[in-house]
């Protein structure tokens, strides 16, 4: 099978030819989008199947602290959090990640150990990914010499919106590079578009087809920084994205949405779209990932109701 | 009921979600509704009215015949008097109550709909029931303000009016003909369909519970021989029909001649248009719809997708994509998508279609979906390879089949779309305004969907074009069909 980069190689030649294959996607019609969405919501997901769920979900989340305020201590609290999210139910599954600035990869990656949870790092500058092109390679080499096992970069909204779509495409290929590693291995590469300031469905398709033949391992939403992080119609949209594109090429990738899944219900209705779009190869935390950090306790809380008939309350569940 | 899934070895298989059945309560037998009370009919026949998701019989129903249809046209012209006297704001309110009430036991009346209809609670209770509120709140609205519809100052009533509705959307076809006819003043017998007549009785009952006087609403369940009775009687003013052309035809015949001022809404077999330029994953949406909601049994269903040649692989591809995963099985589980067919007499006539459709040559594709072992059921179909002379492109077959054909140009999918003896809906898919707005202009179509199909409402009039009927329901162009204009 010939690679990603060289099957797209004819429309990544030049602006232009980007420019026409990127505008050349079928159009996105955002009533039909969001009417789809908000049916696919309606979905009622009970007993065995909500267990299911609500393990899955807790395995997919991407615990995240990225705040000018975090420390080591948060940090380590963060980590031990995602690797045993319930003290009280050791059955219950791990998260698949911790997501941290990248000069808090070593402590996080010290405090996950061995345990199978991954440590996500974001950078490029992010979240405005406003830096040249030379800093935001420094800012994932470092991440990367940390020892992170995935790289959450954003992407250049502004060349994007001025249609430097070509730009857009060299700097992630650009970090991808930066993400091998000495010994031949890479870290995994989320490429976040920011969807909210993207604005529009058209935007969201090609910035995510941008992404996928610019070897995205995973597509996120959104860096959590904005006013519309991770809807459900971008979310489907993304989803619909990866699924024609392995149909394509046969090449799967993943999808992250990010910020503003606070509750189990919403997880749910995310896992939903997920099984009824993109299908149940995606159901699988090495394919689907919820960037939060609040959704976990209401999670937590969620299985401890299943499991006990009732619900607990907040301080049942750690607070970290 | 045997759970279905699409997909077999899908972990996240959805455990069963059903609505309680519990909400409503179904009496062993009901009579007839005339002058404001339950009674049986003169010569006591009843009959049986079943759920076709199990064949289970959920109650006995009077049989209204010519003796009954007299008594109901009677009540019905007494009442007249005082009805159409009363000042529209008067009659505006027992309209308004009567759509609060509905809203009320929304929850009740679209379990009961889904027992006897077999269409999914996920319709009855997000489309249905919603819509027929909505209908009765919009002509309670119009009901002081018929100075102000165009038909000048005081229009008047034509007197009893004469309804016979259809099985597809039991309550709601039931709002269409009934909440005109009472805002502008008009009294009415109206027939439900033999296999649904349970939620026309429930509407009797919540008419008593507005109050309502008596006489100004009759239901008289029964066959096609009470239709024809109500549609032939002498003192009816207005008859209006929605149903199969075949009958509206005979209807035609029997009311010409008199004065009875007429509305049809018949059959249909619209074109569902996807140019190369479409939003192909929302025009999939569209397609699927169209055809598949409530299970195709729908007059306006969009039964023949026009698709143009260069993007008709990638679409039939996503659409059997999409197929696959819709979930057949339960009407009252929350999460079924395709319900059961309403009879086994309807199934057989889509059964013999779709096999006329093989004989003749097209294509058939069925979405893999175990059928129960009992009730009335039919998967999703689809049938390529289709041409204008199948079939299966020409007859409505009010099942869940759809037809598809293609076409090259713009001038070739009008031409393809408007060779029909019906002409109900139509939809256009693609991203292109202009091109929406020049061949929406060209369809000899009564309704017309832009990047959208089967979307209802009270404020919009809907109607056909030839074989499809003629005049209109719904909207300020709904009036006129009950008014001396």
């Amino acid at each position: 099978m010939p690679t990603t980069a060289s099957a797209f190689a004819d429309a990544t030649a030049s602006d232009s030819a980007l420019r026409r294959f990127l505008h050349g996607l079928p159009g996105v019609d955002a009533v039909g989008l969001e009417a789809r969405a908000a049916a696919l919501g309606t979905r009622s997901i009970k007993t065995t199947a909500k267990a299911y769920a609500i393990d899955l979900a807790i395995s997919m989340i991407d615990l995240t602290t990225l705040e000018g305020a975090d420390t080591p201590g948060k940090v380590r609290a963060l980590g031990a959090k995602a690797v045993h999210p319930d003290p009280t139910d050791r059955t219950t599954p791990r998260t698949a990640a911790v997501c941290v600035y990248p000069d808090m990869v070593a402590t996080a990656k010290e405090t996950v150990g061995d345990s199978g949870v991954l440590v996500a790092s974001v950078a490029t500058a992010f979240p405005a990914g406003r830096a040249a092109l030379d800093v935001k390679l420094a800012d994932v080499g470092d991440a990367v010499a940390a020892g992170a096992d995935e790289i959450d970069m954003v992407i250049d909204r502004g060349a994007f919106l001025a249609g430097k779509y070509l730009k857009v495409y060299e700097e992630i290929r650009a970090v991808k590079v930066a993400c091998e590693r000495a010994d031949g291995t890479r870290a995994r590469l989320k490429v976040i578009f920011e969807t909210g300031e993207l604005s529009t469905y058209d935007n969201i398709r090609r910035a995510s087809w941008l992404g996928m033949i610019a070897g995205a391992d995973f597509i996120k939403t959104s860096t959590g920084k904005v006013g519309v992080n991770a809807t459900p119609p971008n979310t489907l949209l993304m989803l619909e994205a990866v699924r024609d594109f392995r149909l394509q090429t046969g090449v799967q990738i993943g999808v992250k949405p990010a910020g503003g899944i606070r509750t189990s219900k919403d997880a749910v209705k995310f896992l939903v779209l997920v099984n009824e779009t993109a299908g149940p190869d995606w159901l699988d935390n090495h394919w689907f990932r919820f960037g939060a950090s609040s959704l976990l306790n209401d999670l937590l809380m969620q299985r401890q109701k299943l499991a006990t008939g009732r619900y607990s309350g907040p301080d049942y569940v750690t607070v970290d | 009921m045997a759970e279905m899934t699409p997909t077999t070895n899908n972990p996240f298989a959805y455990a069963p979600a059903p609505e309680s059945r519990s909400v409503v309560d179904i009496a062993p037998s009901y009579g007839l509704f005339i002058d404001g009370e339950f009674t049986e009919a003169a010569d006591g026949k009843v009959f049986k009215t079943v759920s076709p998701a199990t064949e289970e019989v959920l109650s006995e129903v009077a049989q209204a015949g010519a003796a009954d249809v007299d008594r109901a046209v009677k009540a019905a012209r007494k009442a007249f008097e005082k009805w159409s006297a009363l000042p529209g704001a008067e009659r505006a309110k027992y309209l308004f109550r009567i759509a609060r009430i509905i809203q009320e036991r929304s929850r009740e009346l679209a379990v009961l709909e889904t027992l006897d209809n077999g269409k999914p609670i996920k319709e009855t209770r997000d489309a249905d029931l919603p819509l027929v509120a909505a209908h009765f709140f919009y002509y309670a609205g119009w009901a002081d303000k018929l100075d102000h519809a165009g038909y000048g100052a005081d229009p008047r009533p034509l007197g009893v009016a004469g309804q016979v509705i259809p099985w597809n959307f039991p309550l709601l076809m039931l709002a269409w003909k009934i909440a005109p006819a009472l805002a502008t003043g008009n009294t009415v017998v109206l027939k439900p369909a033999e296999t649904t007549p349970l939620s026309a009785l429930f509407f009797a009952d919540i008419c008593r519970q507005a109050g309502l006087p008596k006489g100004v609403v009759n239901i008289l369940p029964g066959y096609g021989d009470t239709g024809a009775a109500i549609v032939a009687h002498d003192d009816v003013n207005k008859v209006a029909f929605t149903g199969s052309t075949a009958v509206g035809k005979e209807i035609a015949r029997t009311v010409a001649g008199t004065e009875k001022k007429l509305t049809l809404e018949l059959g249909g077999k619209g074109a569902n248009i996807v140019f190369d330029d479409a939003p192909i994953d929302q025009a999939v949406e569209g397609i699927v719809s169209g055809i598949f909601f409530n299970q195709g049994q729908v007059c306006c269903a969009g039964s023949r997708l026009l698709v143009q040649e260069s993007v008709q692989d990638e679409l039939l591809d996503s659409l059997k994509r999409r197929l696959t995963t819709l979930r057949l099985g339960d009407p009252l589980d929350k999460n079924t998508d395709i319900g059961a067919i309403n009879s086994a007499e309807q199934l057989a006539r889509i059964t013999a279609l779709v096999e006329t459709g093989e004989a003749e040559g097209a294509e058939r594709w069925s979405a893999p979906c175990e059928l129960p072992s009992s009730g009335y059921w039919f998967a999703p179909t689809l049938f390529t390879n289709v041409t204008q002379a199948h079939t299966v492109a020409r007859d409505e077959i009010f099942g869940p089949v759809l037809s598809v054909l293609t076409f090259r140009t713009p001038e070739e999918a009008v031409a393809k779309a408007n060779n029909s003896q019906y002409g109900l809906s139509a939809g256009i898919w693609t991203e292109k305004g202009s091109r929406i707005l020049a061949v929406a202009e060209r369809l000899r179509a009564g309704v017309v969907w832009a990047n959208t199909f089967n979307k209802f409402d009270p404020t919009s009039p809907f109607g056909g074009y030839k074989e499809s009927g003629f005049g209109r329901e719904g909207g300020r162009h709904g009036l006129e069909a009950y008014l001396d204009v």
